[in-house]
């Protein structure tokens, strides 16, 4: 009984408690110094509470330092972007799915091979491409890059979703007379919800946490973006850190509440043959 | 009616050869991997052999393999590569040892878990950006957390500039890129451990199996092939990743962090020397290519479809 609960200590508590303060430290730090007041931050020694809380950090962040508008444009980039991304992995999910067809597997490795390539390769030529479409400083080329690179992943996940869907439901609608679209669209849309919010998910914790090329291309603080608007206040020369950790705390907000929903389907989803960083 | 005799003949897949339903379904897909990754890509390579400086157009013209002459004296690249081979290195297999023991803790039944596995994957949701901006409000010198406890701790007795100091930056950069990177390796090998049937251990056990014994016998060749996936596909994404790295130091200080990604994203963004930075660019994606056919040889993939 004694060894029974020294090993319980040794290999099951202490290594938790050691793992979640690592995980959690970085993550209450940035909330403490976001809730204090901008002279108490710099002071020596530093204090581990804020005494008195205040918000003021988040309206400075918010207000002054824009993050309400770069809150919006990111929100713009991802809703656009992301409904792009369902749609098309429903679509190139569906095809892997319910047909056989030449190049099916040609394709289902170039899905997987175009994860592999480095984004920081595609920066010059893209680059190049969108000026040559008039795009840079528009969100059109963060939204459209943004598809591009996100929708292999979506659409592996959408095909395991799919594939979960016995094809009788789709025969029986159209045995009642839909034909093969409208069958998809009333008998599998409706049954694929689940799968479809979880991709939606996926993309948008994807789509908003986009950086390198949201730097490269928006180059207007007008369609800053949030990660690029944090990036910019860390480079100031007069750093807020009140405000950078509210601002953090604003950034993180959308991720951590997708990521309390997707979290059951993490284990599964990332087991199921995709590929996610 | 044509779709009541179709639905009749095959119960679930069309059968018909010349059905054209999946390649306009692909299409779309199609268009965008040509235009905004096929194409570029085809272009990087051009683009390596020409002088290319948006900045300066006089000078822009046909380089042949100037550019990759040069690479081979730029100390910056050479010293690049071999900041790459570390990071790499490093974050795999420490993300892939503190990964196997978040899994295995959290593979065992106790009271609290779903609270403990929640928090424990919390990094997986953060952005390199957020990441970078989180840490360095711990190494701050001026507000960070880190230099206070340790000083308080007495483990040093004066402040570290832990993104500043030649030393230390790699270690630091190192930390914080784990902490959103474990969760990663603990999700794939949980979901892997989840599948190992019980009856395994319990046929141990009763052979008197020690739990060492058990992990090393029953455990890791049950995990081999997730083991080989995830570590290769970090291995990747380690090798590609620039964001956390770009804004927690921006490759410095003296290219200390500075990986082959990071000093494509210097040329691109900083130098505008696009010529030069589209030679390393190739240079990166034939090392990429190289690991991605390991990969695939290894992941046997399309053999079980």
């Amino acid at each position: 009984m004694q060894t029974k609960l020294r090993e319980k200590i040794f290999l099951r508590w202490l290594p938790l408690v050691v793992i979640n303060i690592y995980v959690l430290v970085p993550i209450l730090w940035t909330v403490i110094t976001s809730l204090k007041a901008e002279g108490d931050i710099l002071k020596k020694p530093i204090r581990y509470l804020p005494n008195p809380a205040t918000i003021e950090n988040y309206l400075r962040a918010w207000v002054n330092c824009n993050f309400s508008k770069y809150f919006l444009n990111s929100m713009f980039i991802s809703v656009v972007s992301v409904s792009a991304i369902v749609l098309i992995a429903i679509m190139v999910g569906y095809a892997l799915n319910r047909f056989q067809f030449r190049g099916r597997t040609a394709f289902m490795l170039l899905l997987l091979c175009i994860q592999f390539i480095p984004h920081a390769v595609l920066l010059i030529p893209l680059f190049n491409t969108f000026h040559a479409m008039n795009l840079i400083g528009k969100p059109l080329a963060v939204i459209l890059v943004c598809i591009t690179f996100q929708f292999p992943f979506n659409s592996i996940l959408m095909r395991g979703f799919i594939s979960g869907i016995p094809y009788t439901l789709e025969e029986a609608a159209q045995i009642d007379g839909c034909n093969r679209f409208q069958a998809v669209l009333k008998v599998v849309i409706p049954v694929l919800v689940p799968g479809i919010v979880t991709t939606a998910a996926f993309a948008f914790i994807g789509v908003w946490n986009e950086f390198l090329f949201s730097m490269m291309f928006l180059n207007d603080a007008a369609n800053y973006t949030i990660p690029i608007g944090l990036k910019m206040m860390q480079g100031e020369y007069n750093i807020s850190y009140g405000a950078l950790a509210a601002g953090a705390i604003i950034a993180m907000s959308i991720p951590v509440a997708l990521f309390a929903y997707l979290q059951k389907y993490l284990v599964t989803g990332l087991s199921a043959g995709a590929v996610k960083g | 009616m044509t779709n009541v005799k179709a639905s009749a003949t095959g119960p679930v897949l069309a059968r018909k050869k010349t059905d054209c339903a999946p390649y306009l379904l692909l299409l779309p897909a199609v268009l965008l991997v040509a235009a905004f990754m096929l194409y570029p890509i085809g272009n990087v390579f051009y683009l390596s052999l020409q002088h290319y400086n948006p900045t300066k157009p006089w000078m822009n013209g046909f380089a042949g393999l100037e550019n990759f002459a040069k690479i081979l004296s730029d100390a910056d690249f050479r010293n690049s590569l071999l900041v790459s081979a570390k990071w790499v290195l490093a974050e795999v297999s420490l993300q892939l040892v503190f990964g196997m023991m978040i899994a295995l803790i959290l593979n065992q039944k106790f009271r609290g878990r779903g609270l403990f596995r929640t928090l424990a994957f919390i990094p997986w949701a953060m952005s390199g950006v957020l990441t970078a901006v989180l840490w360095s409000l711990i190494y701050n010198q001026n507000v960070g957390l880190l230099n206070d406890v340790l000083l308080k701790l007495g483990l040093i007795d004066t402040p570290r500039a832990w993104l500043a100091n030649s030393g230390l930056v790699f270690g630091s950069v190192v930390v914080a890129e784990l902490w959103r990177g474990i969760p990663f390796f603990a999700i794939s090998l949980l979901a892997a451990m989840q599948n190992i049937s019980g009856d395994l251990y319990e046929a141990a056990n009763v052979d008197g199996c020690s739990r060492w014994k058990a992990f090393l016998y029953i455990t890791l060749p049950s995990l081999k092939d997730t083991i080989i996936l995830t570590t290769l596909l970090r291995a990747v994404w380690e090798f590609n990743s620039v964001d956390l790295i770009y804004s927690l130091t921006g490759g410095g200080p003296v290219g200390k962090t500075t990986t082959l990604s990071i000093l494509i994203a210097n040329h691109a963004t900083k130098t505008n020397n696009y010529g030069y930075g589209s030679a390393i660019s190739v240079i990166s994606f034939i090392i990429l290519a190289i690991i991605s056919l390991v990969y695939l040889k290894a992941s046997k993939f399309g053999t079980s479809e």
